[in-house]
């Protein structure tokens, strides 16, 4: 079957059943390793065992902006392509990806109280992730609040090649800016550089939530495709009943 | 070029009669500066302090409200059809749509807030940073505005989705702008580096906004 | 597995996460079902989607 039938909704609904079993198991396999391999983990010389937050907080924050990137590829595919999936993908692609972004927020902030002393700061990479979970939010507003899913998918695709254009800028002002206001104290949040005992079970976890994501985002894609169907088939109805 | 002259030229019009757009843009600025020593107390050094920041969290706000004027009142009357229609580019219709519409909204900010930083306790030097700073920030304020106006143009109520839209977007635009202000009045930054940055982020609105206002309208409208 | 002076922000921070994945599946596997049953409402009426049809002369 070659790639270009993945186009065909009906050819990918099928496609999609038959994968996400597989999937599904791969995901839940990943995760046992990488756990594994966290719980194991040596503490950390500075931090001790609090250093283990690092290993679902850092893969979230990769995940919220490699979803962000994956929407505008999406988006490019509507505007420029008009891919009939491409639709899905980035309606589906966008709650996922803001999941994500607020479990690295949350967690983030559950790892700086005891490490820093605070809940929240505003340092340059805390803030921008902040304003990517808005921004997040705002797409997710957009194609709820339009109607008709082909104009909500071309809409939603500006805002979010406006905001992939917008990012890197807001990252650069808020950096630029948290260091103009930072107080004496130097905040290192990266800590000393990794070690590869530290630096496996990341990894791992990495691959586990990647792999995640791509099983979440397989499945609601076909939940999005019965959902249209759904909707087209309720305005077939709508017109016989109506006598067109 | 004579129908974008016209067009500006009626929308300008427009926004200064029907009282709308221009005096309730400052009305609104007037009352936003008024709010805030109430929320924050009366002491003038702490005013004076965060003025700018106050000035220009203002002019957003207002500029933000003024958005609606933008594109949503010629697509309920219908003269957006017409535009769309038209042979000039929509890109360069919309930004003359956008030109007009700061000038008639965006502008009278400007103007305003020298006197509104009286209010702030803010010295005349000071008032002159935040208001140069204005005059290159609010621009970008709008040309922003724009591509959320383009997206939300056909939405019935979409004035606060417009509004959640637009204001991540601003980010850069008001930290640098407050940043020049901050600048020009306690330093240790020269003047120069951030407000070379607004100047170029409102260039690159000028462009972007109209760019992806037309793809929005295309698209949206269909 | 001793895990030190913080264990608590770091058992919540796990448990934050455990809960949003969670509540990302549910969401996924609900919304499968109610298309799901749906769809199945409708083709009991009989509704189908055009290709579905085959054979059939369209009413």
């Amino acid at each position: 079957m070659a790639l270009i039938d993945l186009a065909n909704p009906s050819r990918f609904l099928a496609l999609a059943g038959r994968i996400l079993p597989w999937l599904t198991a791969a995901t839940l396999l990943a995760f046992a390793f990488g756990l594994s391999q966290a719980v194991i983990a040596p503490d950390d010389y500075q931090q001790g065992a609090t250093a283990k937050i690092m290993f679902i907080h850092v893969p979230a924050a990769w995940l919220g902006m490699f979803i962000w990137a994956l929407m505008s590829v999406a988006a490019l595919g509507t505007l420029v392509w008009r891919h009939p999936l491409a639709d899905v993908a980035a309606k589906t692609a966008a709650p996922i990806g803001a999941a994500f972004t607020l479990q690295c927020l949350i967690t983030g902030s559950l790892w700086g109280r005891p490490m820093w002393g605070t809940y929240w700061v505003w340092d340059g990479r805390l803030t921008s992730v902040l304003v990517l979970f808005l921004m997040y939010l705002g797409v997710i507003a957009l194609w709820r609040t339009i109607e008709e899913p082909s104009r909500a998918a071309r809409a939603a695709a500006v805002l979010t090649l406006v905001g992939a254009i917008n990012l890197p800028i807001i990252k650069f002002s808020v950096d630029w800016w948290s260091t103009l206001h930072q107080p004496a104290s130097v905040l290192r949040l990266g800590g000393p550089t990794i070690h590869p005992s530290i630096l496996l079970p990341l990894i791992a976890m990495a691959i586990a939530f990647l792999l995640l994501f791509v099983t979440l985002h397989l499945a609601a894609m076909r939940n999005e495709i019965m959902r249209r169907r759904v909707r087209t088939l309720l305005m077939m109805q709508a017109d016989a009943a109506a006598g067109r | 070029m004579n129908a974008l002259a016209a067009l500006m030229i009626r929308d300008m019009r427009l926004a200064v009669r029907l009282g709308g757009g221009a005096l309730i843009g400052i009305l609104f600025f007037l009352i936003v500066v008024t709010l805030v020593p109430f929320a924050i107390g009366p002491d003038l050094a702490l005013l004076k302090r965060i003025g700018p920041a106050i000035l220009w969290i203002g002019a957003l706000l207002a500029s933000l409200l003024a958005l609606d004027r933008l594109i949503a009142a010629d697509h309920e009357d219908g003269s957006l059809d017409l535009i769309l229609t038209a042979r000039v580019p929509l890109e360069l219709t919309v930004a003359a749509k956008a030109i007009a519409h700061w000038l008639t909204t965006g502008l009278p900010l400007v103007v305003a807030a020298p006197l509104l930083g009286l209010l702030l306790n803010l010295d005349p030097k000071a008032s002159g940073a935040v208001a140069l700073t204005l005059l290159a920030g609010t621009p970008a304020l709008t040309f922003i505005g724009l591509i959320g106006a383009a997206l939300t143009v056909a939405l019935r109520r979409g004035g606060l989705l417009l509004a959640v839209l637009v204001l991540p977007l601003t980010i850069p635009v008001l930290i640098f702008g407050v940043a020049a202000s901050n600048a020009a009045i306690v330093g240790p930054l020269p003047f120069g580096t951030p407000f070379m940055i607004l100047c170029a982020l409102t260039l690159m609105t000028l462009v972007i906004g109209p760019f992806a206002a037309a793809v929005a309208l295309r698209h949206g409208l269909e | 597995m001793d895990l030190g002076p913080h264990a608590a922000f770091i058992v919540t921070a796990y448990a934050v996460a455990v809960v949003i994945v969670t509540a990302l599946i549910i969401w996924v596997m609900v919304d499968h079902r109610r298309q799901q049953r749906i769809l199945a409402e409708l083709e009991a009426k009989g509704l189908t989607r055009r290709s579905d049809r085959a054979g059939e002369a369209t009413t």
